[in-house]
């Protein structure tokens, strides 16, 4: 209990000065995904989702990030293909209009380079993944960038006769590149 | 070996490539109004490569061509027949040329590179652009209409030959000519 409390205290003390929370700077942000349909490239984006990261280069493992997604502003790469994409068999963006990734862990793995997990949840279906990020500073704001892929039937991304990966392969790339203003920072 | 005949090149490629031709416009006009679904994407990506396969056995073609002189057509034809007959085939020609390269065109300007049989990356010349592929989507449509006039028209010219006339056109294309 007195741990507790301690740490409390500390947390009150020095993460205000440390850690800071902030918004991502919209217009620079992107998460984007990249799949193969009969074998060619398509990719495509969420166009608005919030982020907010806390992070303190000096104390990684501190660090998490909560990242909302607003379905229904997906943009598939082609018109027909982003009608398709918020249908019921793929996204049902009606029945699930929000996606989230919540992290559980960050780790350091180098300079600049860290790891984090997380709760991926889609359509309604939470999975762990794991990410390799990169952070670095630019023009004073963060900027953080990875990678890392999920398999779209895991999250029942694609059901019914849309489950055959012969089309639409299984193995979805999601890229992230999050520009964070460090106005929280005191 | 009389220079009145085709040689079985010819024949072999003109007759693989107007099957093929015609598998792939029935395929093209079948594919568009499906609905969304894996069926269509398949059929779309076979469309793409059966269309990239004419344009390959093509060039093939009017490399061979190049080289290889037709057959004379038969003494009696009369002038204006000749100069229709060489008009509708370089204009097929230039048809089987350009419908795959506008199909290309307007399938990369959609947003989706072509990938010959899903293994072989087709360059993808074009930026994203709706109005660029609508544009040449509506060329590729049209062209393919023109094309199957024209193959009727060229067809029903083989068939006048072959029982009006009762020449040898027809049959030296199916290599029936001087051969058993
Ligand atoms: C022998 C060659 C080809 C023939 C005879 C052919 C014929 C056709 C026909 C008849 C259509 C339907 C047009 C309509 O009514 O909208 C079509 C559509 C289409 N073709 Fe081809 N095509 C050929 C090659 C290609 C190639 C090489 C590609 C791409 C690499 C291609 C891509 C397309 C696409 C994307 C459509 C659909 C356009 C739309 O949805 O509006 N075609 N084709
Ligand atoms: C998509 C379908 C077709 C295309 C693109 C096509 C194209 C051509 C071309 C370009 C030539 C000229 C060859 C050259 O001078 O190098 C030719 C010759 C010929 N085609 Fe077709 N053809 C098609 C279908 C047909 C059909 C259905 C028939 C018969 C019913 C036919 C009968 C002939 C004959 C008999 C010749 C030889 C003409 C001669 O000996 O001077 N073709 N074709």
């Amino acid at each position: 209990m007195k741990r507790l409390v301690a740490l409390v205290l500390t947390m009150l003390i020095f993460i205000p000065g440390a850690l800071f929370s902030a918004p991502v700077v919209k217009d620079k942000s992107s998460i984007g995904f990249a799949t193969r349909q009969m074998g060619v490239p398509v990719a495509g984006s969420f166009k608005r989702f919030d982020a907010d990261v806390r992070f303190d280069p000096k104390d990684a493992g501190k660090g998490s990030a909560s990242i909302t997604i607003y379905m229904d502003e997906v943009d598939a790469g082609s018109d027909d293909g982003t009608v398709e994409i918020k249908r019921k068999p793929w996204f049902d963006v009606k029945g699930h209009p929000k996606a989230w990734f919540l992290s559980t862990s960050l780790k350091e793995l180098g300079p600049g380079r860290y790891e984090v997990a997380g709760k991926m949840t889609i359509k309604g279906r939470t999975r762990d993944v794991i990410a390799p990020v990169t952070v670095k500073k630019e023009g004073g704001l963060w900027l953080f960038e990875g990678a890392f892929a999920i398999n779209r039937l895991d999250f029942s991304i694609g059901e019914g006769p849309w489950a055959d990966t012969g089309t639409v392969d299984d193995k979805v790339e999601v890229r992230f590149r999050l520009l964070l203003t460090a106005t929280g920072k005191k | 070996m009389g220079n009145d005949r085709w040689t079985w090149t010819a024949i072999f490629l003109h007759w693989v490539v107007a099957t093929l031709i015609v598998a792939n416009f029935a395929l093209g006009e079948y594919m568009g109004d499906l609905a969304v679904s894996p069926m269509k994407l398949r059929l779309y990506s076979y469309h793409k490569w059966l269309g990239v396969t004419v344009f390959a056995l093509t060039i093939i073609r009017l490399a061979w061509r190049a080289f290889h002189a037709p057959p004379p057509f038969p003494a009696g034809m009369p002038s204006w027949e000749r100069f229709a007959a060489k008009a509708a085939h370089a204009l097929l020609y230039a048809l089987i040329f350009i419908i795959p390269l506008a199909g290309w065109l307007g399938s990369s300007a959609h947003g989706f590179q072509t990938i010959y049989l899903g293994v072989i990356p087709i360059p993808d010349l074009l930026a994203k652009n709706n109005e660029l592929s609508e544009l040449l989507e509506e060329v590729h449509e049209q062209l393919n209409h023109a094309l199957l006039l024209l193959v009727i028209a060229h067809a029903g010219a083989a068939m006048k030959h072959h029982f009006i006339d009762k020449d040898d056109i027809l049959r030296r294309m199916i290599g029936l000519k001087g051969r058993k």
